[in-house]
């Protein structure tokens, strides 16, 4: 048996998207707020519902549950705010999920090769093995528009 | 006494903006970037029927002196339902005339946030970026977004030879409002 010690623990948000549990490092997380008006608008961008108004900020939302669950969620009750890093640059992306969140502190597993890209790693909790959510990779960012080079396909736009 | 010299404010930056729609969703335009607000109907004597292969949103064309100007169907750019739209916006500086629903309002556009990095596909070339009116958040539009200079070349490449005596220039000779 293995006693893990205080410095091997990370901190994670606990997140619900319909039954299964996620988690993502609490450094990526800024807040967890109530659901208001989203904004939409035309564009052409996967996965991008629109923005909302946060603190005078506009937040772009993204669901990510087609992507995690092969469907999108029945009912969203909170809206997470994660920190995205897009280089040099950090911005706030807010994810839908179904349920209220957690802190847990626990001690990750780092991902294999035939992991989905993603998979950061792999916790523990609760009896549950629990994806920890790459977001660079979950979230749109400029590295699909170098995707897009190599598989041009034109999606419809999303009004 | 002497009283502490007020410190300067610098007046917040703002720009006038005009608030329109399109297939009945609300856009907005730097004023500065519309050069003349027609009726369709007004400009349909001058146009002439153009079509270019993949570029359905422009199916006519006007003369203005010795430049083409395309009329770009904004709800098919935008890949909006198709809506009647009696305005014609003509944008300064750019080849497009914009076909829209109407207008909403004049108003004072105080801060302009950037797209924000996960809108990563062709909005990114759409739009200026976002900006909050009165609790409501609404995409500032690229007078120069509407056609690309690819579009524009394939567009030219389908002038009748008449029509292709048009040069290059950027900026629309007078304004006729």
């Amino acid at each position: 048996m293995t006693v893990s010690s205080a410095s091997d623990l990370q901190s994670f948000v606990l997140l619900r998207l319909g039954e299964r549990r996620f988690a993502i490092s609490a450094s990526q997380i800024a807040e967890l707020v109530a659901p208001s008006r989203v904004f939409r608008f035309p564009h052409r961008t996967p996965k991008m519902e629109g923005v909302i108004l946060r603190r005078g900020r506009i937040v772009p939302v993204c669901d990510v549950s087609e992507a995690l669950l092969g469907k999108r969620l029945s009912s969203r009750r909170f809206y997470l705010i994660t920190a995205r890093q897009y280089g040099t640059q950090r911005e706030w992306v807010a994810m839908p999920v179904s349920g209220e969140c957690e802190l847990i502190n626990a001690e990750v597993t780092a991902a294999g090769e035939s992991d989905a890209p993603h998979v950061a790693g792999w916790l523990s909790h609760d009896g549950d093995v629990i994806e920890v959510l790459n977001l660079d990779t979950l979230t749109p960012g400029p590295q699909e528009m170098l995707a897009e080079v190599v598989t041009p396909s034109g999606p419809e736009a999303r009004p | 006494m002497r009283l502490a010299t007020p410190s300067k404010t610098s007046p917040a930056k703002t720009e006038q903006i005009i608030l329109f729609r399109v297939s009945g969703q609300l856009f907005a335009v730097s004023s500065a970037s519309v050069q003349e607000v027609r009726s369709a109907d007004s400009m349909s004597g001058a146009a002439t029927e153009i079509s270019a292969h993949g570029i359905r949103k422009v199916r006519h064309v006007v003369r203005r002196g010795d430049r083409s100007i395309f009329i770009v169907n904004g709800a098919m750019h935008f890949g909006l339902h198709p809506a009647s739209a009696p305005l014609l916006f003509v944008l300064r500086k750019t080849r497009t005339a914009l076909l829209i629903d109407g207008i909403e309002k004049m108003a004072t556009m105080t801060r302009l946030q950037a797209l924000p990095l996960s809108f990563c596909h062709e909005e990114r070339s759409w739009y200026r970026g976002l900006t909050a009116l009165d609790q409501t958040v609404i995409p500032v539009v690229r007078p120069d977004g509407f056609l690309s200079s690819e579009e524009l070349a394939l567009l030219d490449a389908a002038l009748s030879p008449v029509e292709k005596s048009s040069g290059e220039g950027l900026d629309v000779a007078g304004s006729e409002q």
